[in-house]
């Protein structure tokens, strides 16, 4: 199973520049662990906390066939080959 | 140094100037490598708030979409600050994600909706280092130096 992982310029420094990688997973969490497993510290920038404390951090979003994940789940947010995954920071601040 | 026509420029302080007292944001995207400000993108302030802003995050990835089918990045970002002065604060160093990118701050504090000269400055933000440039308002931008592509 391969789905199609958009990183966003502030993240490729874990993909040797890459635009686009490759993982697997059946959940949004199982796939971030495959993306840890070849890009070492990438989980870091996405998710805070482990185990069932683990949720995506604030200021990142992520989308699966254009869906934010926030409204779909999650990191429980269930995946299948083919589909496509968008990570992309916020753009927000403030006084 | 940021080089903007002063269409764009107006048009961002006209944009900062009608949402005050909330933040104002967008970005002014231009061809990917060529630092070339050259279509305004206002967005909305999905935090509706005079002290915060925020994209959005399906107009964010709308916006993401289109500037990659046009070979586009945001060359520049820009958000106001309504109360305080045009200066990149703690949380925006913190969430800047664009290091490529010129951040644009506008403050609106001296004349809110009105008429009146108001603070434009332009920052890069890499690494949580935050370094002010020069801004070179012109009439047109130069034409680009290498031919646009794909025609």
């Amino acid at each position: 199973m391969a789905i199609e992982v958009r990183i966003p310029t502030i993240l490729r420094t874990y993909t040797n520049g890459e635009k686009a990688v490759s993982a697997n997973g059946d959940t949004l969490a199982a796939l971030i662990d495959d993306l840890e497993a070849n890009h070492p510290g990438i989980r870091g920038r996405l998710v805070d906390g482990d185990g069932d404390d683990a949720d995506l951090r604030r200021f990142v979003n992520v989308y699966i066939n254009d869906e934010d994940v926030r409204f779909i789940g999650g990191l429980e947010a269930g995946l299948s080959d083919g589909d496509q995954v968008v990570v992309l920071p916020a753009v927000a601040g403030g006084c | 140094m940021l080089r903007i026509d002063r269409a764009t420029r107006d048009a961002i302080v006209a944009h900062a100037k009608r949402d005050h007292p909330d933040e104002a944001c967008g970005v002014v995207a231009g061809p990917v490598g060529s630092d070339r400000p050259e279509r305004l993108v206002e967005m909305v302030n999905a935090a509706g708030s005079p002290t915060f802003y925020e994209f959005d995050s399906l107009d964010l990835l709308a916006l993401y979409r289109e500037m990659d089918d046009r070979d586009e990045e945001p060359v520049v970002v820009y958000h106001s600050h309504t109360a305080t002065e045009a200066y990149p604060s703690r949380t925006d160093i913190g969430l800047a994600s664009e290091p490529g990118a010129h951040y644009v701050l506008v403050s609106t504090r001296e004349h809110g909706n009105n008429e009146g000269p108001v603070e434009f400055r332009s920052y890069r933000i890499v690494d949580g280092e935050v370094t002010e440039e020069e801004v070179d308002v012109v009439e047109q931008l130069p034409a680009p130096t290498v031919p646009e592509s794909g025609e």
